[in-house]
């Protein structure tokens, strides 16, 4: 699994909140592919229906999860596809290392996949002495640093065209001052090497629909249709819940994907594969594997609270609709998955002990939901798993919530208890705010609470509340 | 059968409004008085139960949720000057009892009686113009900030526009990006202070851009944000619960 740092989350984001080139990056998501989503969205005539219909579907197929796996494994094999059923991630990640021990395999190009990212297989790759190359630009610039994808869809948005000058110049020789176009042919010159020379491709999955054995990669850059067809082995990994019944549904869900992803009507690559290369083709790779893997989705799956999680299409709207998510950006959630979608997966996936403060890094203000095409309640999930930090079902997670916040949750409840202990309560305020009010504002607050007014002031507690006046009558 | 009268209501105050801004509380029943509305106040109300309930502390928020219930169960208008307030009640409550069916029917039927109240003026009422029963102000501009909860968990996005735009004297100046979040979300502004601040940054811009004297919306603690927000940076721009500018006008 890749390394998870979901705990430093609050000093990751600081550091973001503090990079004045990054912000910038970010608050563009919201002019450029929130937007692009909405006017998508009121163009498409249907385009609520689309989205009922599609939700029904996801809550069908994972409903029915077993079936349509077997389904699809059956599919594929027919077709001529290898289907290998992966418990976790190292259960994977053995498989695609021995298959390419088994074809002596030296290098690998890989199509976009966040699935890759939980696994880390780069890494792994590399131990074995296999040069693995991500051929999406974004993935191939991020890769170059050395670092992870920033989002789902756009993996090097926190980049700048500078910060591309200096990867060029450092690892391809690139002149440092190079233009946009420049840049992409040099990509594209050194990729189109790899293309040639790789024994292996390994890509994603955006879609596998069941009935037909289909593969279904969405692209824009024409990398996926090269990494499927051009290497001798296709090996292509998905996360079990990418699954779909028929080739029916994908009319809906590649509207909704492309729309809500991106602003795009179509991209410019849709690429279907179905196994590998038949007698009667001319190309396309001799052996096609399927990786299906589970790591961990099987926890999502058995919590009614938490299956909607798994109707996700990971088209990333809910990260550029969420208001947190532009200013703490892609890295501070410190595992793969990042944004809303993030803080819901990655705890479970993680396990809840370890990522707590994620279902915490949100105002609950439902952009995410509002984005999403499969109208996934993720507020509600972040709740859910708030009330699991809090009160979970394992006693490593309760024991992780702070003693000073219990111990405030306590003295609010019995404050707000009744309307006496209300009165109480004002009054006791009343006295502690005494040394901090000024005109009814309270200015400098003592910790925990000065980090609100660090940013704000605060309200002081009246001394004539509501229930008090209306006691004496309300005038007119 | 007749038609149960809107013209009975019963208030849920909040417990912000009742110790921090008890004047949001009488610019409300003032204006629904001015709608020839009885309203009545069940002095033993306390707090919905939201605060615990959004930091994780269910079993905190469960007692205060079903003292609510018991409070209100038969009652037919219950209007809150707060569509937070209002989606913990209608939305959330079902949330909160998933495992109790006695609880969970309770919660969705009086849940259903539950108002906010420029829902309440508008879609209830059938309040269109409210220049006929309110005082008009001086005129001025003031923008509309949408609190997070009304308009995505209750849906109401239209209301309170209508309401602000019904008001003689009374211009709306639409900022950018009304729609997003000014960054409170209850703890999270203690817990995630900064990043809570950055987001009240970006709002107070846009609400500085729209060139409005004062800030417009039906959230009270959004409004203590953004207020706590606006004072501290020395911005002369009011907060202004919708109730008070019905009430008052936007002076
Ligand atoms: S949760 Fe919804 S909006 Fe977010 S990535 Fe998944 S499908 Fe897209």
């Amino acid at each position: 699994m890749a390394e998870i740092r979901t705990k430093e989350f609050k000093t990751l984001a600081a550091d973001t909140l503090g990079n004045d080139a990054i912000q910038e990056h970010l608050k563009a998501l919201y002019s450029g592919f929130n937007q692009g989503r909405l006017q998508q969205a009121a163009a498409t005539q249907n385009w609520e229906d689309l989205r009922d219909r599609a939700r029904r579907v996801k809550a069908h197929t994972i409903e029915n999860i077993d079936h349509y796996l077997e389904m699809a494994a059956e599919n594929v094999e027919n077709a001529g596809g290898k289907v290998f059923f992966a418990k976790n991630s190292e259960a994977a990640t053995k498989y695609i290392l021995d298959l390419a021990k088994q074809k002596e395999v030296r290098s690998v190009i890989k199509g976009k996949s966040m699935l890759s990212e939980e696994m880390d297989l780069n890494r792994h790759l590399a131990k074995q002495e296999i040069e693995a190359v991500e051929t999406d630009l974004g993935e191939y610039l991020v890769q170059l640093a050395g670092q992870t994808p920033y989002h789902i869809i756009v993996p090097a948005i926190h980049m700048s065209k500078s910060d591309v000058n200096e990867l060029f110049h450092e690892n391809l020789g690139v002149d440092p001052h190079a233009g946009v176009e420049e840049l992409a042919s040099a990509a594209r010159n050194e990729l189109r090497e790899k293309f040639i020379q790789a024994d292996m491709g390994i890509t994603g999955a955006n879609f596998l629909v069941a009935e037909t054995g289909t593969l279904v990669l969405v692209t824009n850059e024409g990398n996926g249709r090269m990494s499927t067809s051009m290497p001798k082995t296709h090996v292509a990994i998905m996360g079990m819940e990418k699954i779909v019944p028929s080739m029916e549904d994908m009319g809906t869900f590649l509207r909704l994907l492309i729309r809500s992803a991106t602003g795009q009507r179509i991209s410019s690559y849709v690429t279907m594969v179905t196994g590998p290369r038949s007698e009667i083709e001319e190309d396309g790779p001799e052996e096609f594997h399927l990786v299906i893997v589970d790591n961990g989705r099987s926890k999502l799956l058995a919590d009614p609270h938490l299956r909607e999680a798994l109707y996700c299409i990971r088209c990333g709207a809910c990260l550029n609709a969420c208001p947190v998510y532009r200013k703490v950006g892609g890295h501070s959630y410190g595992w793969v998955y990042s944004g809303p979608i993030g803080a819901v997966v990655s705890p479970v996936l993680t396990d809840v002990p370890n990522a707590k403060d994620l279902p915490y890094a949100s105002s609950l203000c439902g952009a995410c939901k509002e984005a999403c095409p499969i109208k996934i309640d993720l507020p509600r999930m972040l709740l859910y798993l708030r009330s699991e930090v809090t009160e979970g079902n394992t006693d490593s997670s309760r024991k992780k919530s702070s003693p000073i916040e219990k111990f405030a949750m306590k003295a609010w409840q019995v404050s707000v208890g009744g309307p006496s202990m209300m009165r109480l309560a004002n009054l006791i305020g009343r006295l502690v705010q005494l040394p901090f009010a000024r005109n009814g504002r309270l200015r400098l607050l003592p910790p925990p609470l000065s980090g609100w007014t660090r940013h704000r002031s605060f309200p002081a507690i009246s001394s004539s509340p509501f229930r008090s006046r209306w006691k004496k009558g309300i005038k007119p | 059968m007749s038609q149960p009268d809107p013209k009975n209501v019963s208030l849920f105050v909040t417990c912000v409004v009742d110790q921090f801004f008890p004047e949001v509380g009488e610019s409300t029943i003032r204006v629904l008085r001015r709608h020839g509305v009885d309203v009545e106040f069940n002095s033993d109300q306390t707090c919905c139960g939201q605060p615990a309930f959004n930091s994780g502390y269910w079993k905190e928020a469960r007692p205060l949720a079903e003292r609510f219930l018991d409070m209100y169960e038969g009652v037919e208008y219950v209007v809150m000057p707060s569509g937070s307030c209002a989606s913990m009640v209608r939305v959330f409550y079902k949330e909160l009892f998933h495992d109790d069916p006695t609880l969970l029917e309770r919660a969705a039927e009086v849940g259903s009686h539950v108002f906010e109240l420029s829902e309440f003026l508008v879609d209830v009422l059938g309040v269109n113009d409210a220049s006929e029963s309110e005082q008009s102000g001086t005129p001025s501009r003031v923008t509309y900030h949408e609190a997070c909860h009304l308009r995505r968990e209750l849906g109401a996005t239209t209301q309170a526009r209508k309401l602000i735009n019904g008001t003689p004297g009374v211009d709306l100046n639409e900022m950018e990006q009304s729609e997003v979040c000014c960054g409170f979300g209850g703890t999270f502004a203690v817990k995630y202070a900064d990043i809570s601040g950055a987001m009240l940054d970006e709002k107070i811009t846009h609400i500085r851009a729209s060139g409005a004297d004062a800030v417009v919306a039906c959230d009270i603690t959004c409004l203590m944000h953004i207020g706590g927000g606006l004072e501290k940076q020395d911005i002369p721009v009011r907060p202004m619960h919708l109730a008070e500018m019905l009430d008052k006008g936007a002076v």
